[in-house]
């Protein structure tokens, strides 16, 4: 299944609802608009919203790393709600687990960020 | 029931999703688990995924090259490129060591592949390609009755 995202932006936070299947193909296709997005709106908070999300591999623990990295360096946060359990497999065999916000909601994490 | 099934393909970013969709379809018959299943797409995906960014570097007129083979419960899946190869295998194997930061690579596909796959096995030669061999127990298949 393809991968399509659905953005959503609430002040300075960019929510991002991922579907389908999210590959290097896939993350090839969406990092330059995600960057002019997040660029444009002066983004400093992530959500990803993973509920609907089939697929991923480490071309998605790639993708979400860098955005980590960037919104640090301006003091902001990534938060991941909704994370299946292969996905959550990947992000503790690669340390993301240990930095990443995990929420089991959107509304608990949009409810964090105080945009709920 | 043994199986085996040779695949070539052009090496563009789309046909990650067909060689994953391949190695599903190659183990439907054998009832997978839904776990085993994520399992196998998963290291198929980095396999070809580093065929073409790393051994290919992008270009989309290469080969790539898959089989599976089904064998007593064993699934044996090889990828080969005829692309750039590894000097040292060992450190290219290592987590997070990556040649391509900057296309926010993090270096984790061997450790994915390590971890999901009962046994990975890489040859390359330097400017000749690279093949990864890796094998796992299906729990799921039955073991025929004689
Ligand atoms: N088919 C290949 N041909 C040539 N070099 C390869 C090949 N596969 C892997 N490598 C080398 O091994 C390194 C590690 O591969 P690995 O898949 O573990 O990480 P990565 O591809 O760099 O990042 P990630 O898989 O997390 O996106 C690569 O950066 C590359 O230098
Ligand atoms: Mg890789």
């Amino acid at each position: 299944m393809a991968f399509t995202v659905q953005a959503e932006i609430k002040k300075n936070v960019l929510l991002l609802r991922m579907h389908g299947e999210l590959d290097h193909h896939a993350t090839e296709k969406i990092r330059e608009e995600l960057l002019n997005l997040m660029e444009e709106h002066d983004i400093t908070h992530l959500v990803l919203n993973l509920a609907e999300l089939e697929f991923m591999d480490s071309s998605g623990l790639g993708l979400m790393l860098g955005r980590y990295k960037h919104l640090q360096k301006k003091n902001g946060s990534m938060i991941i709600c909704a994370i299946s359990e292969p996905v959550k497999r990947l992000f503790e065999m690669s340390g993301l687990f240990r930095i990443m916000i995990i929420e089991s909601s959107e509304d608990q994490a949009l409810m964090r960020l105080g945009v709920a | 029931m043994n199986n085996e099934a040779i695949f070539k393909f052009r090496s563009i970013s789309e046909n990650e999703a067909f060689a994953r969709m391949v190695v599903a379809s190659f183990i439907a018959p054998y009832d997978p688990t839904i776990g085993e299943l994520t399992d196998l797409k998963t290291v198929v995906s980095e396999a070809v995924t580093n065929a073409i960014i790393h051994g290919y570097n992008g270009s989309h007129d290469q080969w790539v090259y898959m089989t599976l083979l089904m064998e007593e419960n064993v699934l044996t899946i090889e990828v080969k490129d005829e692309g750039i190869g590894m000097n040292d295998i060992e450190e290219a194997m290592q987590p997070l060591y990556t040649t391509k930061p900057e296309m926010e690579r993090s270096g984790m596909g061997f450790t994915i592949m390590e971890h999901f796959m009962d046994a990975v096995e890489v040859t390359s030669i330097a400017s000749k390609g690279t093949t990864i061999r890796m094998s796992k127990h299906l729990a799921s298949v039955q073991a025929e009755c004689h």
